[in-house]
């Protein structure tokens, strides 16, 4: 991702500490967000009600692909959420950001 | 003596070898993810299994014990193939309309959250900072479940 140009961001409503443990633990070195009160991902209109831990109010799995100037060039809204968006869409999407 | 009813604890070991072979393998591959066939076929040749065994239990000069245990063992496979099923084809697909995501064509909602160091990062700065010393032609924001 990175070499084509792009930013990998993962968003989600852990806490830094819980992202920085995934993070080392999975090896993905790319920036990872926490929303804790899922304000941006109410914003983005993602939040799962109630779908987390304790009921707790999570995101959905979504992916969207900005260019620089911050238009939204391509997004993917899973149907099932063990299915996500592979890697070859996300390239093939990328290719059009100049 | 009746020989060993093999078939009906080989249908429920590979019920749940079937079923917990999902998350725990198939799930790494896009092709056995997406759709979880791999292990709707392991299921299936348990069932058969599952079949077999009971009929043998059923047979005359079984014991009492063979019986119930026959059921109990197709209970809990069949209630496990249940819940896999609904898992994956019903709760997975509970997710909210989400009709007010920004669409293609849409300019990204501006936003700033802290990352992994507790630094307070913008959308703007994560499209504006150099990659490598290059601008970059992008992002892409994941938005995932997080733990749980």
């Amino acid at each position: 991702m990175e070499k084509m140009g792009i930013r990998p961001v993962a968003i989600s409503v852990d806490s830094p500490k819980e992202s920085r443990d995934l993070r080392e633990q999975s090896g993905y070195t790319f920036t990872f967000l926490s929303d804790p009160n899922a304000e941006v991902i109410r914003r983005y209109d993602l939040v799962h009600a109630g779908a987390g831990e304790g009921g707790r109010d999570i995101s959905r799995p979504a992916e969207f692909l900005i260019d620089s100037s911050g238009v939204v060039r391509w997004v993917n809204m899973t149907e099932n959420y063990w299915v996500r968006a592979r890697p070859e869409q996300v390239i093939e999407a990328a290719k059009t950001l100049e | 003596m009746k020989r060993f009813n093999w078939q009906i604890w080989a249908g429920f070991l590979l019920t749940f070898g079937g079923l917990l072979s999902f998350p725990l393998f198939f799930v790494r591959f896009p092709s056995t993810r997406d759709f979880p066939w791999a292990n709707l076929l392991l299921v299936a040749l348990a069932i058969v299994l599952l079949v077999i065994g009971l009929k043998r239990a059923f047979q005359r000069g079984r014991s009492k014990i063979a019986k119930v245990m026959a059921c109990v063992l197709t209970t809990l496979s069949v209630a496990a193939i249940g819940l896999f099923l609904w898992s994956f084809f019903i709760l997975a697909k509970q997710l909210p309309p989400s009709r007010g995501a920004p669409q293609v064509g849409q300019k990204a909602p501006e936003f700033t959250l802290t990352d992994t160091s507790e630094k307070q990062v913008m959308l703007s700065e994560l499209l504006s900072t150099p990659i490598n010393g290059v601008k970059p032609k992008g992002a892409l924001l994941v938005f995932y479940r997080g733990y749980w």
